[in-house]
């Protein structure tokens, strides 16, 4: 089983999906680095040579932001609007949709479970 | 690059002017203004403007991290009072 980027990736997958179990490698980018590297993205991940392994590793070493560190990033950016007081921040904070997406109905993502607030009658009391 | 960025920010040109003319002066005073659609710049940084919502004036302190932002993202322009049942958390923006 390969080691990239301190992940296990599977060996029984080629190589191109393999690398998507890198948090921050998509399949753009798997297929951007084997190109870059003329490796071949179909063999199977437990079937590269540990040079071809080295190499990959150092390329997603140099050009790529990955796991903890994007992770990183990320939350940082996150922080960032929400210290800055900006609409994006505000909807950082109060946990709804930042894009501007509909509120009034779903949205269930962002605002986790429904909570049922008392004494509101539901649709179905309501034609009952 | 996307046409975006291409075309480069927008400003508001009296808006600037009137950045520009206090740096120079280096006397500041909070800028009444209605262009929410700014972007903020860098010569911005350490302005107070007064930015119109719609009804009043939110007093929105430039800082280096806003830059690339647009004014009006910092001058809500709702009003959420909350629902019935959690009054409490309810967060009426001033």
């Amino acid at each position: 089983m390969p080691r990239i980027v301190g992940v296990d990736v599977p060996n029984e997958k080629p190589i191109w999906i393999a690398l998507t179990y890198i948090h921050g490698i998509g399949q753009f980018s798997a297929r951007k680095i084997l190109t870059e590297l003329g490796i071949d993205m179909n063999i199977r991940a437990g079937k590269l040579s540990e040079e071809e392994v080295t190499k990959i590793a150092q390329t997603i070493d140099r050009d790529y932001a990955v796991e903890g560190q994007l992770r990183r990033r990320v939350s940082q950016d996150i922080l960032r609007l929400k210290e800055i007081g900006c609409y994006r921040g505000v909807r950082h904070r109060k946990g709804l949709p930042v894009r501007g997406q509909q509120t009034q109905s779903n949205a269930r993502t962002r605002k986790g479970k429904r909570k049922t607030v008392a004494g509101k009658q539901s649709v179905k009391e309501m034609r009952g | 690059m996307s046409r975006s960025l291409k075309k480069g920010p927008f400003v508001d040109e009296k808006l600037i002017n009137k950045v520009i003319k206090q740096n120079q002066t280096g006397y500041k005073e909070p800028i009444k203004t209605w262009a929410r659609r700014s972007t903020i710049v860098p010569e911005f940084v350490g302005h107070t403007f007064m930015v119109h919502n719609g009804k009043m004036f939110h007093k929105v302190f430039v800082t280096e991290d806003m830059v690339g932002h647009k004014l009006g993202e910092f001058s809500l322009t709702r009003t959420f009072r909350g629902h019935s049942s959690n009054r409490a958390e309810a967060v009426t923006p001033a």
